[in-house]
């Protein structure tokens, strides 16, 4: 589950945010996670309430920006997207590609009051 | 005796086990990426937009680490496995084998138990324990406190057995220059399709346990196949810390690392 220490490391950030500029908590909250990036949707909910519990983000708004995977082919250069790391490039068919999109793992934005 | 644990400093070997009371702790750092002005909303409300990466402070930590490392001339490597499958032996292996010729420390992270730190202690080689509880990881600020205990010396072999997980010690940097994967021919040839974020952020695969090959249904081909599909440039060595076979060819790559790492003397 380190879904638990992604979102641990969520709210170190926003406390040290809210800290800096005398705010009092988050609102709203945009994250980026990329298909590829490893997380969990279910088990980021369920860290989620665990870990924001008495925290700025305990009254926060979540707001995720899926973003999905795509691939570049090391063969032919073109750019597609992708369900997971082994698919193989449509137009070639060669299966070595190289991730250019699906790893993010970001806080695009925040709003504190 | 040892201020942090209480250990007897002057015996050549022993367990620290790392916790809260660290000489340098992290808690006071805090890392301020440039980032854009707050925008100002109405009723005293502020926008700030970040774009900041999640990882960023454990990736910024392992960067001093792997500094610490490159300053001391410390080669370390991140054993990463599923359980079982052979980090320890393959540790207690090469330390026995070659502790007479290189100078090793090991940072052995355990969920519970101190069983993986007390095998590794019983070669005499130096060891620091890290408990993480219910954590399925180690991170690179648990390495950085480890690494002040343990103190490993100039042009020393650092080992790091991560927890027994394929999963998130994918994510977490720890300083290492190399990332070793080790997997068993018990567990089934479909591991990279299952796990590709380890084998694509691993130099070297170990397939252990080669003994059990005539009894298991294990394609070595399959494994390597997909691997080389997410990553290249991966390496493999089969070996089995049981019967010793193989286990030269580790020592070889261990060595060659070694050497590539070495700074040329001006
Ligand atoms: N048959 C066989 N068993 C092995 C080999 N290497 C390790 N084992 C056994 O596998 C089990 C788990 O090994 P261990 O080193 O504790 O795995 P770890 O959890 O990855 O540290 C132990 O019972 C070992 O004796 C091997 O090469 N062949
Ligand atoms: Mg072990
Ligand atoms: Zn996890
Ligand atoms: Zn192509
Ligand atoms: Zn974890």
């Amino acid at each position: 589950m380190h879904e638990l220490s992604i979102v641990m490391s969520i709210v170190e950030t926003a406390e040290e945010k809210v800290k800096e500029n005398h705010a009092h908590s988050v609102e709203e909250i945009d994250l980026v996670i990329g298909d590829l990036a490893g997380i969990d949707s279910e088990a980021l909910d369920f860290a989620w309430d665990s870990a924001v519990k008495n925290t700025v983000l305990q009254k926060a708004k979540r707001n995720i920006i899926h973003v999905p995977a795509k691939a570049k082919c090391l063969e032919c250069d073109c750019e597609f997207e992708i369900k997971d790391q082994f698919d193989a490039c449509p137009l070639c068919g060669e299966p070595l590609l190289q991730i250019i999109q699906g790893k993010e793992l970001q806080i695009k934005s925040m709003i504190i009051n | 005796m040892c201020a942090t644990c209480g250990c007897d400093s002057e015996t050549k070997v022993s367990i620290h086990r790392t916790n809260q009371h660290n000489p340098l702790s992290l808690e006071n750092i805090t890392f301020t990426p440039i980032e854009a002005k707050p925008t100002t909303l109405p009723n005293g409300r502020k926008q700030l937009d970040l774009e900041q990466d999640i990882l960023l402070k454990n990736n910024l930590l392992a960067e001093r680490n792997r500094g610490y490392f490159m300053a001391k001339n410390v080669v370390a490597f991140n054993l990463v496995s599923s359980p079982g499958s052979g980090k320890t032996s393959l540790l207690e292996k090469t330390l026995l084998d070659l502790k007479e010729q290189e100078n090793f420390f090991v940072i052995e992270g355990d969920q519970q138990t101190s069983n993986d730190a007390d095998r590794i202690a019983a070669t005499q080689v130096p060891v620091v324990q890290i408990n993480t509880g219910k954590g399925c990881h180690l991170d690179s600020s648990m390495i950085w406190e480890a690494i002040q205990q343990l103190k490993p010396i100039e042009n020393s072999i650092l080992f790091i057995e991560n927890i027994g997980n394929l999963v998130c010690p994918a994510m977490f940097d720890l300083g290492e220059q190399k990332r070793v994967l080790i997997i068993s021919v018990t567990e089934g040839d479909d591991k990279p399709l299952k796990y590709p974020d380890m084998f694509q952020s691993s130099q070297l695969c170990v397939i252990n346990k080669i003994d059990l090959l005539p009894y298991v249904k294990f394609d070595l081909e399959n494994v390597k196949k997909y691997a080389r599909i997410i990553n290249p440039s991966i390496q493999f060595i089969e070996l089995s810390c049981t019967s010793g076979e193989g286990i030269s060819t580790w020592y070889e790559w261990l060595k060659k690392e070694v050497v590539e790492q070495t700074p040329i003397a001006v």
